[in-house]
C-alpha cells in the first residue's frame, strides 16, 4: 500500500513526519515491541552472558568464569544421564502420540449420531493441567491401590511399582504424557484427516483396494504437513518436559526421571547454581535448533506440501 | 465433515471384497460405535476415576481390588479439601492473572499485528523476524534472566510486579510473538478495499482498525483468546518459580502444594483435584469450537 502522506493537502513538515506511516506503524507496534523486548529477547543475551558468569541469583556479584560452566557441563555426570533420559522420553512419547492421535482420529473422522460426544471426550485431555494429570496418574498406578494394578491382578500379572519404579517411572511418564496429548493431536490429526478427498477412496475402492491399503496409500501420505507439524511440535515440547515429572517423581527414584529441564530448574531455583544452569539452557536451546533443522530437512524430502 | 467409509456398494461390481464381507443382518447402529464408545471409555477413564475416588471414604480408597463404586457417595471430601487450603484465593488469582494477560494480549498483539499487516513502516520488515525469532527459544533459556528482570521491576518500580506477586505473573506474558502473527496473517486476509474507503474518508488508524478490522476478525480473536486462556490458566514452572505465599498462588500452584500436603490421602486430593480442573473444564466444553480451532490453526496455518 502506498503512503497516503502526499495526498494530504496541507502538510507541513512536521505534520508530515506525524501522519506519515513510520509514526503510526511504530506507534502501534511498540507496546508489543516493548514487552518482547524486555521478555523475550533481552532474556536470551542475559542468559548468554549469565552462562559465562557465577550467580545465585540472590548477591548482584556475579563473577566471571568463562567457559567454566560449559566445562563443568560436559563432566556432569547427572547431566549426561539427563540428556539420556530425555532423549529416551522423547524418541518414545512423540511417535506414540502420533500414532495414538492418528488412530483415535482415524476411528472419529466419520460422520455418526454422538460424534460429538466421543470427540470432546477426546479433545478434553487437552484442557487438564500437567499437575492434575500427575496427580491423577500418581494414584491410577499406585503399587497398592491402584487401579492399573488391579487390571493387571485380573489378567493374571503381579503389581508393579511404576512412578515408585526405577526402571519402569519414566514409561509411566511416557504413558501419562501421551494421554495429556491426545486431544491436541486429535484434533490436528482430525483436521487434516478431513481434508482428504473423498473421491479418492471411492475410486481406489471402486479398484478393489481394502481399507487398510487405501488409508495407508492415500491418507497417510496426505497427512504430510500434519506429521511434520506434529513432529516438531512435540518434539519440542518433549525436549521440555517438566511440570509432570515435578507432580510425580521429582526426578527420581534414584533420578531415573531427571530430565534436562528438571535438573536445570533443581540447579538455578533449588540450589542457586543460575550460572551454571544458564549454560545447560544454552545447551538445550542449540539441540533444539539442531533437531528442529534436521526434522524440517529431512520432511522437505518426504512431505508433499499441498 | 468428510466419510472415508465408501458408500454403498450394492449396485456396483458385485466382486468387490467389501460387499462379500457385509453381514446379512444389519446392525439397528453403525458398528463403529462399537469402538468408539469402548476407545472414549479408555481415554476418559483417568477422569472418572479421579472422580469416583474424591466420593469415596479413606477406607474405601485403600482397598485392593479397588472399590469400584463408593457405597454412600461422601461430598465431605470436598469442604474438607476447600477447607485444608485457600482454594478461594487460587481461583480468584488465576481469574486475575488469565483476565489480564488476555485483555492485554488481545490488545497489545491486534494493535502490532494490524500495523505489520497493513502499515509500511521503516524497519518493519527486520523487526518482524526479530520478534518472530524469539519464538525459537524456548522458555527455560529465558526463564532465569526474566526472574532477574521482574525482580528488578519489583524493586524499582512497582513491589506487585515483583517476585512472589501475582503481577509477576502477568506482566512476563503480557504480549506474545504468537499472537502477533496469528493476527497479522488474519487481518492480511480482511479485504483491504474496505479499509481504504473508510480511509479515504478521514479514519485514523485506530479507527480502521476498532471499527473495520476487529469486527471481522472476531473468529481469530476468540481463537487466540482460546489459546491464551489455556496456556495462562495452566502454566506451572513459571509461578512455582516466581510464588512462595500461598495467597499469591494460582490454581496448578496450589494444587501441587495441596499435594505436597496431603500425600497419599487420596479421595481428598481427588476432590481438590476436580475443583481445579472444573472451571477449566467447562469453560472447554462450552467453547470447544475455539480450542479445537486453535490447535488446529496453530498446525496447519502457522
Amino acid at each position: 500500500m502506498p503512503a497516503r502522506v502526499a495526498t494530504s493537502p496541507r502538510s507541513s513538515v512536521l505534520g508530515r513526519i506525524i501522519r506519515s506511516d513510520n509514526v503510526s506503524g511504530w506507534a502501534l507496534v511498540s507496546p508489543g515491541v516493548v514487552l518482547i523486548g524486555i521478555f523475550g529477547l533481552l532474556p536470551v543475551l542475559m542468559s548468554l552472558q549469565l552462562s559465562f558468569q557465577k550467580s545465585d541469583l540472590l548477591t548482584p556479584e556475579t563473577p566471571w568464569v568463562g567457559l567454566e560452566n560449559y566445562r563443568k557441563l560436559a563432566d556432569d555426570p547427572v547431566f549426561v544421564e539427563a540428556i539420556k533420559h530425555t532423549i529416551i522420553y522423547t524418541a518414545l512419547f512423540v511417535p506414540g502420540t502420533m500414532l495414538v492421535g492418528l488412530l483415535v482420529a482415524a476411528a472419529m473422522n466419520r460422520s455418526l449420531r454422538f460424534m460429538s460426544v466421543y470427540r470432546t471426550a477426546a479433545y478434553i485431555t487437552m484442557a487438564v493441567s500437567t499437575i492434575s494429570q500427575g496427580i491423577i496418574f500418581l494414584w491410577l498406578t499406585d503399587r497398592d491401590y491402584g487401579l492399573v494394578n488391579a487390571g493387571l491382578r485380573a489378567v493374571g500379572i503381579p503389581s508393579q511399582s511404576f512412578l515408585a519404579s526405577p526402571s519402569q517411572a519414566l514409561f509411566v511418564i511416557v504413558a501419562m504424557t501421551i494421554w495429556g496429548w491426545t486431544g491436541f493431536s486429535v484434533i490436528v490429526y482430525l483436521a487434516a484427516l478431513q481434508g482428504v478427498p473423498a473421491e479418492l477412496h471411492e475410486a481406489a475402492a471402486i479398484d478393489g483396494a481394502s481399507a487398510f491399503t487405501r488409508f495407508r496409500t492415500i491418507t497417510v501420505p496426505l497427512l504430510g504437513p500434519a506429521n511434520l507439524f506434529l513432529l516438531v511440535w512435540l518434539t519440542i515440547n518433549a525436549l521440555q518436559l517438566f511440570d509432570e515429572v515435578y507432580a510425580t517423581t521429582r526426578g527420581g527414584p534414584l533420578r531415573a526421571t531427571t530430565v534436562i529441564v528438571y535438573y536445570l530448574w533443581d540447579r538455578a531455583f533449588v540450589h542457586f547454581d543460575a550460572g551454571y544452569a544458564a549454560a545447560m539452557a544454552y545447551a538445550l536451546f542449540v539441540v533444539i535448533l539442531v533437531i528442529t533443522a534436521i526434522q524440517f530437512r529431512l520432511a522437505r524430502k518426504h512431505v508433499h506440501s499441498s | 465433515m468428510t466419510t472415508t467409509e465408501l458408500p454403498d456398494t450394492e449396485g456396483a461390481a458385485p466382486q468387490t471384497l467389501s460387499t462379500d464381507r457385509r453381514p446379512r443382518f444389519r446392525l439397528p447402529f453403525s458398528p463403529w460405535h462399537l469402538v468408539l464408545i469402548p476407545l472414549t471409555f479408555l481415554l476418559i477413564v483417568p477422569l472418572l476415576w479421579m472422580l469416583i475416588t474424591s466420593l469415596e471414604t479413606e477406607g474405601e480408597a485403600n482397598r485392593f481390588p479397588p472399590v469400584l463404586l463408593p457405597e454412600r457417595p461422601r461430598f465431605a471430601n470436598y469442604s474438607e479439601a476447600w477447607a485444608a487450603a485457600p482454594f478461594g484465593h487460587f481461583f480468584v488469582n488465576s481469574a486475575l492473572v488469565t483476565l489480564v494477560v488476555l485483555a492485554s494480549n488481545l490488545i497489545v498483539c491486534s494493535l502490532a499485528g494490524y500495523a505489520f499487516a497493513r502499515i509500511r513502516f521503516l524497519g518493519r520488515g527486520a523487526l518482524f523476524v526479530t520478534l518472530m525469532a524469539t519464538l525459537m527459544v524456548p522458555f527455560q533459556v529465558t526463564m532465569i534472566p526474566v526472574f532477574l528482570i521482574v525482580k528488578w521491576f519489583g524493586d524499582n518500580v512497582w513491589a506487585g510486579l515483583g517476585i512472589d506477586h501475582i503481577g509477576a505473573l502477568m506482566l512476563p506474558n503480557l504480549a506474545t510473538a504468537f499472537g502477533i502473527f496469528f493476527l497479522r496473517q488474519f487481518f492480511q486476509t480482511v479485504p483491504v478495499e474496505l479499509e481504504e474507503a473508510a480511509r479515504v474518508d478521514g479514519t485514523s488508524r485506530l479507527g480502521v482498525l476498532f471499527k473495520i478490522v476487529l469486527p471481522l476478525s472476531l473468529p481469530a480473536m476468540s481463537t487466540l483468546a482460546a489459546l491464551t486462556v489455556l496456556t495462562s490458566w495452566n502454566d506451572f514452572l513459571w509461578p512455582l518459580i516466581v510464588i512462595t505465599s500461598q495467597d499469591q498462588m494460582t490454581i496448578p500452584l496450589g494444587l501441587s502444594y495441596f499435594q505436597g500436603a496431603h500425600r497419599v490421602k487420596w479421595p481428598l486430593l481427588m476432590a481438590a483435584n476436580v475443583m481445579s480442573l472444573l472451571p477449566m473444564l467447562l469453560v472447554f466444553v462450552g467453547a470447544q469450537r475455539y480450542f479445537v480451532q486453535s490447535v488446529a490453526s496453530t498446525g496447519l496455518k502457522g
